[in-house]
């Protein structure tokens, strides 16, 4: 297990190579010219020569993809022409709010998700079943950015129960920097009406990015929860004259939770891709949202460097997946 | 049977949207008198902040929705179905050379990798486009990259070689008709998938530009009147869902007719 899981980490290296000769290329050839761009408009050709040699655009491709490894191995990423700091630490600052705000997502889409797949499934054709495939179906339809907007709307517009968009209200001070999730950090510190808002704060945009998500994983529970139920050995326990709930909790479900658990990694891509815009539409200072602000302020360096992060923690994340199965599964473990 | 339906329907609305809307023609068309009126017998779906009528807007942005979904598709299908062949029944180091190279592509969320490429070749409904087609088509060469491998070693394939086939033949009248299907399946689901893709190009200012109809970048302008002209930013939305929806039932109905063991679970 544990040979596999430093095999695989080994294994996302030559990726995440490969990531960085694809952002190196297209910040290149793909973009506007950076040393026209620094310079300005007003900037004679001598200027511009100047600054491309500054920056070593002039030396060989591969001493230019070289250096660019090297940066980026120490995190430097170059300055973000937005908010004129490192990006490198840009990153750092705001990655915390979208993890949060995607382990939120996650917890939401796997307890809701099996929850309901798995009454769905027990209660086949009834009507409860029908209406959790209806809206699954519909939810996977949606886009999430859509979905982000009607909830303020109802939510926060017409009903005020819950607030439009941030992390807190304006002038609340986040709570004191620990592991940068304010609701870890909160609890750590006993701060319960900051922990309160931060939650409130959460509530939306969480449940937002967590429905598609929600609606596959539901979909897995309910098809696994009906094989099993079908299953020789549920229906044996049924004969015998158990009551229904002690034949599905301890022994179908066991049964049926290892395709959901491990669509919930392979959805981990889907929470990122939806966090960006969802997080735009919150105002939620991570990521996604710094991601939109780069592509408005044309900061090239910034968007790659995302991508390039994006990568690294969905490489991660899927090994995770990959360890988790073989927990859950013996059978796996074995082969691993 | 609903799927189905919904994409008939939306590519009928898409090449003769005169059906529904008579002079679909004057959908781009403001009027400042009109501006922002909520939806009535006159606007279905009411106005936007220039006076056009959302039902008109929605009904056109039908067509680039769709346009854009076949165009990536077909382009990722184009590039992706070719190399998954290729590699799925070669070996050694062509194959190896272009998994990897998918794997490097399907090492970030297929968003995010199409919002960088989008936003470096410039804002447009094009570079969305090319941006979603170059990174698409990994997706098909995984698929037909397994299937291949699973008939490759079939013994029609063997009688076939020791016929003295060439590789080229055997890959497309053999192999290919055999790995059809998940493909298909795959660019049905690929079709509402990308939409939704598009939608949030739009959305995030890399897609379509205006007076586009688009309805991704439609949401992202009349989010700016709510709540009190909420019909604004709800329609466009309501179409994308419903015409992902088709496309996703359809996906789901043609998978159960070529794949008949996956039918008693529903």
């Amino acid at each position: 297990m544990l040979l596999f899981a430093i095999r695989r980490l080994l294994l996302i290296l030559p990726i995440l190579l490969g990531l960085l000769l694809l952002t190196f290329l297209m910040l290149r050839f793909g973009g506007s010219d950076p040393a026209a761009a620094i310079a300005g408009d007003i900037a004679t050709p001598q200027q511009i020569e100047e600054i491309r040699e500054g920056l070593g655009l002039n030396q060989p491709i591969i001493v230019q993809f070289w250096d660019y490894l090297k940066d980026a191995a120490r995190g430097d990423f170059g300055v973000s022409v937005y908010s004129n700091r490192p990006v490198g630490l840009d990153i750092a600052r705001r990655l915390p709010a979208t993890l949060e705000l995607t382990f939120a997502a996650l917890l939401i889409a796997t307890v809701f998700g099996i929850g309901f797949g798995t009454l769905a499934g027990v209660y086949r054709n009834s009507i409860f079943d029908y209406v959790v495939r209806i809206v699954s179906v519909a939810g996977l339809a949606a886009a999430s950015f859509w979905i982000a907007i009607m909830f303020q709307l109802v939510f926060a517009m017409e009903l005020d129960v819950l607030p439009l968009r941030g992390r807190l209200p304006t002038g609340m001070e986040a709570p004191q920097f620990i592991t940068g999730l304010y609701l870890v950090d909160c609890l750590l510190t006993g701060n319960l009406a900051t922990f309160w808002e931060a939650f409130r704060h959460m509530i939306l945009p969480a449940v937002t990015i967590s429905l598609g998500g929600l609606a596959t994983i539901a979909r897995f529970t309910r098809s696994a929860v009906i094989a099993s139920m079908q299953s020789e050995f549920a229906m044996y326990e049924e004969a015998v004259g158990y009551p229904r709930h002690r034949v599905v909790f301890p022994y179908v479900l066991r049964n049926s939770l290892v395709t959901p658990v491990t669509q919930v990694g392979l959805l981990f891509g889907a929470f990122i891709s939806n966090a960006v815009a969802v997080e735009a539409v919150f105002d939620w200072p991570g990521l996604g949202s710094y991601l939109v602000e780069a592509i408005f302020t044309s900061d090239y360096q910034a968007v790659l460097a995302v991508t390039l992060v994006i990568g690294a923690i969905y490489g991660l994340v899927n090994i995770l997946v990959d360890l988790t199965h073989g927990l859950l599964d013996p059978r796996v473990a074995e082969r691993m | 049977m609903l799927g189905l339906l919904i994409v008939l329907a939306a590519v009928v609305l898409a090449f003769v949207p005169e059906l529904l809307v008579s002079d679909i023609g004057t959908a781009n068309r403001g009027n400042i008198l009109s501006r922002l009126k909520p939806p009535s017998d006159l606007f279905l779906f009411g106005t936007d902040d220039l006076g056009r009528d959302v039902f008109k807007r929605v009904i056109l942005g039908t067509r680039s929705a769709l346009t854009i979904a076949v165009a990536v598709v077909s382009v990722a299908m184009v590039i992706g179905v070719p190399l998954g062949l290729v590699a799925g029944y070669m070996q050694g180091f062509w194959s190896e050379a272009i998994m990897r190279i998918t794997d490097v592509f399907l090492a970030v969320p297929q968003l995010i990798l199409a919002i960088a490429i989008a936003q470096i070749l410039g804002r447009g409904a094009e570079s969305a486009m090319i941006a979603l087609a170059v990174t698409y088509w990994p997706f098909f060469t995984r698929t037909v990259y397994a299937e291949t491998q699973r008939v490759r070693s079939s013994l029609f394939i063997e009688a076939l070689e020791g016929l003295g086939a060439s590789r080229l033949r055997i890959m497309a009248f053999h192999i290919l008709p055999n790995v059809a299907a998940p493909v298909i399946v795959r660019a049905t689901v690929g079709m509402g998938f990308t939409i939704l893709t598009a939608a949030v190009l739009g959305f995030l200012g890399v897609g379509a530009t205006p007076p586009d109809p688009d309805w991704g970048l439609s949401i992202s302008e009349g989010r700016k009147y709510l709540p009190e002209q909420w019909w604004y930013a709800t329609f466009p939305g309501l179409a994308i869902m419903i015409l992902v929806l088709g496309f996703n039932l359809l996906g789901d109905g043609i998978r159960d007719l070529v794949d008949p063991r996956l039918r008693k679970s529903r």
